[in-house]
């Protein structure tokens, strides 16, 4: 558990690299380990950006028995900000520096149903899990949406191992998913209190899940989501931050956030998990120009709403239409 | 390298135990929805509970925010454990519900919840990789709660390494020195026995026939048999199942009435069923329970019996931490083995399988566990007389 999962950076060999579609490109690295990835594990790698590295993660699809292997699966972004451009130039035989599997998204055997909600390129988190809901003889469902039948990874492959315990929304084919139904059919259930549905997609798909699973009343905790604090409802853009108190005013680049850019500028900040969790690096907001684009989960919906407070390690400030946001911030 | 070399026979002081199995972590009335106990099973620390609808559950002893034990805490709910410090709170399933001074939950608020099985009078629980957690694979104890059975047990908690308590049920030759004043007799290690094994399971039987019944097999037969004398035939069958179960099919019957051929009907059958889940390295927890098929009604003798085994144990127990303190004064010392020690190197054979299995004992690395140096000192693993 916690002390696994402390980051422990080794050289890991490519021993395939593919494209499994137009635009996802499957990776395995072989390392030294002994114990097999668990359901819902994740490897954080060193990507080359060319003027510096930064870390990405990425969740593990498929792992091998004996601990030595893992599967990711990397989808070109379109917006990338280098991170799958550099996993999509790996060939076998290259060399990358990764951690061994990391577990934030644990799945638990226990509850009467399981329900996993994959949004294209999500399904890497919960591919591994449906496995071993299946190789364990649980009662799951595995909902799968997607643009299009072509653009979703592990499509075939899925369908063979889950045949009617997968479900596919396709949208160009017409039936996109109904996420409202999807959870009142959860809560018209007998085992609705103690159902758990897992869900890794879009922020779109992610927040209407949430919204839906709240308005039915559902436990908060039996809803289970992975949050790297990098998804938005805008796309990631320079903005600038002020802090008059302390005089100072800085741009927050594309590729940083607000916590970054103000430690870089002398500022002392206080946080722990830096990805929106758990609500250490909270500051007052004292004027936006601009969108505030939360993005954490520490803070409620109503507290998002307010927009009186934000999580430095991920909220941004976005505009959408090419002007330069700017947010005012009072530091404690 | 000779292919004895590689073949492992280790002999390791302190053996290391898998985690991939089942372990009885308290009896069935130990665990109640009134309060957490708190128990070191496997190297765990864990807080064992049952939720208002009776399940019993167990989550580790420790809070996901600085580490608390939850144990000190108090069940709160249906089925939620409320943290004695900051108030966290955690569900059946090892969730965070709860937190202090903020409107949400982190989402990776947890601490995890180890599948718990209730069976045989015990609740069991798999602190290893959940997948491969099948009900399935708990031992057989079913003289525990079967309805031709009756007995009751108790708890040691045993400061010496599991498999020093393995080792010594495997062997029973050892009654005759540890507990000349009930069990003990000099055929013990006069008789011939014989071993078998498969993957997961050691068994090792012993019959001593035509010989004086010690004590306490007297007192049980003049029980079925007022009044009884004369010679017995007495059995011990060994039954090991992986990874620390051992349940002895006992007794003795009038000798020359067919016991060894079958027929047992003149004669008195116990079963000792005994259990041990590791505790640390150097202390375990040793369930044991003496069960018996006849005069079944009779409260008198299950507590007779539970507290005269419990008398014969005790001297077991001492001479295990006994034991335990002298391998670990004499470091540079090592294990040597006897002919009698068959069924219990059988049993390492197979836990060292899983050990490596595990990933957690390098096949190669044999020399790690096994202190025996050069091949002449090797200990000889035969399977008995």
């Amino acid at each position: 558990m916690v002390a696994d999962n402390r980051p422990v950076w080794q050289p890991a060999e490519v021993v395939e690299s593919r494209m499994v579609t137009d635009q996802v490109r499957r990776v395995t690295l072989r390392r030294p380990g002994t114990r097999r990835a668990q359901p819902g594990s994740h490897v954080d790698v060193r990507v080359d950006l060319g003027a510096r590295t930064d870390v990405r993660s990425y969740s593990v699809v498929e792992a091998s028995a004996d601990g030595s292997q893992v599967t990711v699966s990397v989808m070109l972004a379109p917006r990338s900000r280098g991170g799958s451009r550099f996993m999509h130039g790996l060939r076998e035989g290259d060399v990358v520096e990764c951690t061994q599997p990391l577990q934030n998204f644990d799945l638990r055997l226990g509850a009467p149903r399981h329900l996993l909600v994959a949004g294209g390129i999500g399904v890497t988190a919960l591919a591994a899990m449906a496995e071993t809901l299946r190789t364990t003889g649980r009662d799951y469902t595995l909902v799968y949406v997607g643009r299009s039948r072509a653009a979703m990874a592990y499509l075939d492959e899925l369908e063979q191992a889950h045949g009617d315990r997968l479900r596919v929304h396709v949208d160009d084919q017409g039936h996109p998913l109904d996420v409202a139904a999807l959870v009142d059919e959860v809560a018209g259930s007998s085992t609705a209190r103690a159902t758990e549905l897992y869900v890794c997609g879009p922020i779109r798909l992610m927040d209407a899940v949430r919204r839906a699973w709240a308005g039915a009343g559902l436990p908060v905790h039996n809803l289970r989501f992975e949050t790297f604090g990098n998804s938005g409802w805008f796309d990631a853009e320079d903005f600038v931050v002020r802090v008059p108190r302390l005089g100072l005013e800085t741009t927050v680049g594309a590729d940083t956030t607000i916590l970054e850019a103000l430690t870089e500028a002398g500022a002392e900040m206080m946080f722990d998990c830096r990805k929106g969790e758990c609500g250490l690096c909270q500051v007052d907001v004292r004027d936006v120009d601009g969108s505030l684009d939360h993005r954490d989960v520490f803070f409620s919906a109503r507290q998002h709403e307010a927009g009186d407070q934000l999580c430095t390690c991920v909220s941004r400030v976005a505009c959408g239409d090419g002007r330069t946001g700017v947010l005012t911030l009072d530091l404690p | 390298m000779s292919v004895l070399d590689r073949q492992m026979s280790a002999t390791a002081k302190i053996f290391p135990h898998p985690r991939d199995a089942w372990y009885v972590a308290a009896w069935d009335h130990e665990v109640t929805a009134k309060a957490p106990l708190a128990r070191t099973i496997a190297d765990r620390p864990l807080a064992l509970y049952r939720t208002q609808d009776g399940r019993p559950v167990a989550l580790a002893d420790a809070c996901w925010h600085r580490l608390a034990p939850l144990s000190m805490g108090t069940l709160v709910g249906d089925d939620e454990v409320q943290c004695p410090y900051h108030g966290l709170r955690y569900n059946s399933s090892g969730r965070c519900t709860a937190m202090p001074a903020q409107e949400t939950v982190n989402p990776s608020a947890s601490v995890p919840s180890f599948p718990v099985v209730e069976k045989h009078r015990y609740v069991w629980v798999w602190v290893g990789d959940p997948t491969k957690a099948d009900p399935d694979l708990v031992p057989d104890m079913h003289q525990m709660d079967s309805p031709d059975w009756a007995g009751d047990g108790l708890t040691i908690h045993a400061d010496c390494n599991y498999q020093l308590v393995l080792d010594n049920l495997m062997d029973l030759t050892h009654e005759e020195f540890v507990h000349s004043s009930s069990i003990g007799q000099a055929e013990l290690s006069e008789a011939e026995f014989s071993t078998t094994h498969d993957g997961s399971t050691v068994t090792v039987s012993r019959w001593m026939r035509d010989i004086d019944a010690p004590p306490f097999w007297l007192k049980n037969m003049r029980d079925k048999f007022p009044g009884f004398t004369g010679k017995v035939d007495r059995w011990q069958i060994i039954h090991f199942e992986a990874p620390s179960t051992i349940c002895i099919d006992v007794g003795v019957a009038k000798a020359g009435t067919g016991a060894p051929e079958g027929d047992r009907s003149q004669g008195v059958n116990g079963y000792v069923m005994n259990t041990i889940t590791p505790d640390r390295d150097r202390s375990c927890h040793y369930f044991w329970a003496f069960m018996r098929n006849y005069r079944l009604d009779s409260q008198l003798i299950t507590t007779q019996l539970r507290d005269g085994v419990h008398g014969v144990f005790a001297e077991d127990e001492v001479m295990l931490t006994a034991q335990q303190k002298a391998i670990d004064e004499n470091p540079d010392y090592e294990f040597y083995s006897l002919n009698v020690d068959a069924g219990g190197m059988w049993v390492r054979r197979i836990l060292d399988r899983m050990l490596v299995a595990e990933g957690r004992l390098d096949p190669g690395d044999v020399s790690v566990t096994n202190h025996a140096a050069a091949p002449a000192d090797r200990p000889r693993v035969t399977t008995g007389a």
